[in-house]
């Protein structure tokens, strides 16, 4: 189960946001720790393993660490930041936070390059620098950050930019590298960057033939934002995303009727760790 | 024993019977056949009148085809893992999807090597085993599975499995304990309600905890909690029959070691701060 805490409240303005995240987009809005809570309540009774929680910047939000708290006690959990407002004190409340739960909290840092040439351009001036300062705090608290990577390299450079980035992770501190990369959805600010979905990149019955269910994120796992339960954490701002006010209501099935729905398809791709 | 078989959603589930004397219960033996017979032989001495494996026999290990005697010549009632189905149905790779380059070069390497040495009479038999067994213990209904009750590759590490996600998945189920094993780390937890989960672990691999040791699940007679027994083997001679086959030296030395060494990504943060590497 996923939680959108920070809205689409972001300070940093990446060029390939799947939902357009700024300081300024007020979209979906923060979450109160209260809010969060009533969903865990519900998430604990209908049998949810584990909890996910993303922005915007998550760390924007005041009760982030109270409410990876409330989390921690019933199920893994795991942060989405861009780590640039994690000081030593607060990666020190996160490691505090790991150590007291017997479930793990990970801790997912989101970089696109492994120099400031590479990740800037994409992710904003200055940013390289204040995500290996949020890395580096992570890593002397004693935690072991996974990583993500939006993939905006070719398939012949594929294994390449894996293997550099676990080099270069190593080389910054981290003695566990651990790397996720996901693909890129042509979806919101994306669209600008490059260009969104042609009308062919659709799935289709014959698509779906022999195709595991299980390998698509939305037939186990549902978005919530403070404006409801989404079927998923790419679409939240489309218009047919939000399947009703309570995870209850979001048990059903939703047309795979997107491009991005086509992006999962095709490269296997999920949100989780 | 009745030996009466149904389907249950896409696995087959043999059912074994009601039996409340002592069990011995091992996973993934990864080709490890200095292992497992150690192993087995400590459980008989212990009293285990039946031996249970749940699936996963090729991979990683040398000589693939010297732990199919040993099963039989104990008697091990074994069901499936994904290693075994990718065998039987001939598929190009195990499907192990690792993130990590090296650790697909890894698995390729020891995929190959396991599936040129598989024989078609060992194919079938995999073919044959059933996805998971149901027993009944002291009036209790257990599930021996591979990796979770809905999935034989689902990973259900301690720490990022939650109570509530456990009980829903017994009780959909209809098991009041579930065996698997599948990430070759072993626990237990008993849940809230009197249910109990048991990952037996792995007997081909050792725990990460920097011993050499592999550990398998003993059950005393109308036990429902495991006792997880720690193996002692000649871990030396395996480690040089690796090389000998010309499998990764990464490979023998979390033989010797016991510390992973390959296709750590899969880990969750705690189990992963566990390992060195």
């Amino acid at each position: 189960m996923w939680f959108q805490v920070a809205g689409t409240l972001c300070n940093l303005t990446c060029r390939h946001c799947f939902i357009s995240c700024s300081p300024t987009n007020h979209n979906h809005e923060l979450m109160s720790r209260a809010e969060v809570r009533r969903y865990l309540d519900e998430a604990r009774s209908l049998g949810v393993n584990d909890y996910y929680f993303t922005g915007g910047e998550p760390f924007l939000n005041r009760e982030i660490l109270e409410i990876l708290e409330d989390a921690l006690a019933a199920g893994p959990a795991t942060v989405l930041t861009n780590a640039t407002l994690l000081t030593p004190g607060r990666a020190g409340a996160l490691a505090a936070l790991e150590r007291a739960s017997r479930y793990s909290l990970e801790v997912r840092v989101s970089l696109d390059g492994p120099s400031a040439e590479s990740n800037d351009p994409i992710r904003g001036e200055g940013s390289f620098d204040a995500t290996m300062g949020g890395i580096a705090a992570l890593a002397a608290a004693g935690l072991h950050p996974i990583v993500t990577v939006a993939r905006t390299w070719s398939d012949a450079q594929d294994q390449a930019a894996r293997e550099e980035f676990h080099r270069f992770l190593r080389a910054h501190g981290l003695s566990r590298p651990r790397v996720k990369v996901l693909p890129l959805f042509l979806v919101g600010r994306e669209v600008e960057r490059t260009h969104g979905y042609p009308a062919e990149a659709m799935l289709t019955q014959e698509h779906m033939r022999g195709h595991d269910p299980w390998l698509l994120q939305c037939s186990t796992s549902r978005m919530v934002t403070s404006r409801g339960v989404m079927v998923c954490p790419i679409l939240i701002d489309a218009p047919d995303a939000r399947m009703g006010r309570t995870l209850r209501e979001s048990l059903r099935a939703h047309p795979l009727g997107h491009g991005a729905c086509h992006t999962c398809w095709e490269t296997g791709a999920t949100c989780r760790n | 024993m009745p030996e009466l078989t149904v389907r249950t959603g896409a696995m087959t589930v043999r059912n074994g019977g009601a039996f409340d004397g002592a069990i011995a219960v091992l996973g993934g033996v990864y080709s490890n056949h200095v292992a497992l017979l150690a192993a087995l032989h400590d459980a008989r001495l212990r009293g285990a009148e039946r031996f249970f494996c749940l699936g996963d026999l090729g991979g990683f290990g040398p000589n693939p085809g010297l732990v199919y005697p040993i099963l039989e010549e104990f008697g091990v009632e074994t069901i499936a893992g994904n290693y075994d189905r990718s065998l039987a149905e001939r598929m190009a790779d195990c499907g192990c999807g690792y993130t990590h380059p090296a650790d697909n070069e890894f698995a390729r390497r020891s995929y190959d090597y396991t599936n040129r040495r598989t024989t078609d009479g060992e194919r079938a038999w995999l073919q044959a085993l059933p996805g998971g067994l149901r027993l009944t213990r002291g009036g209790r209904r257990w599930l021996l599975c591979h990796g979770s009750p809905r999935r034989i590759n689902e990973f259900l590490w301690e720490s990022s499995t939650s109570d509530p996600f456990l009980a829903r998945v017994l009780r959909e189920a209809e098991a009041d304990q579930v065996l698997c094993t599948h990430t070759g780390l072993h626990w237990q937890r008993p849940l809230p309600g009197g249910a109990r989960l048991v990952n037996v672990g792995a007997v081909g691999r050792p725990a990460n905890d920097g011993r050499p040791e592999v550990w398998y699940a003993y059950f005393a007679a109308a036990s429902e909690e495991a006792e997880f027994v720690p193996v002692r083997y000649d871990h030396e001679s395996l480690a040089r029959e690796m090389e000998a086959e010309g499998l990764p030296p990464e490979f023998a030395e979390t033989i010797r070691t016991g510390w992973w060494t390959t296709c750590l990504e899969i880990l969750p943060a705690k189990e992963r701060a566990r390992g060195i590497h």
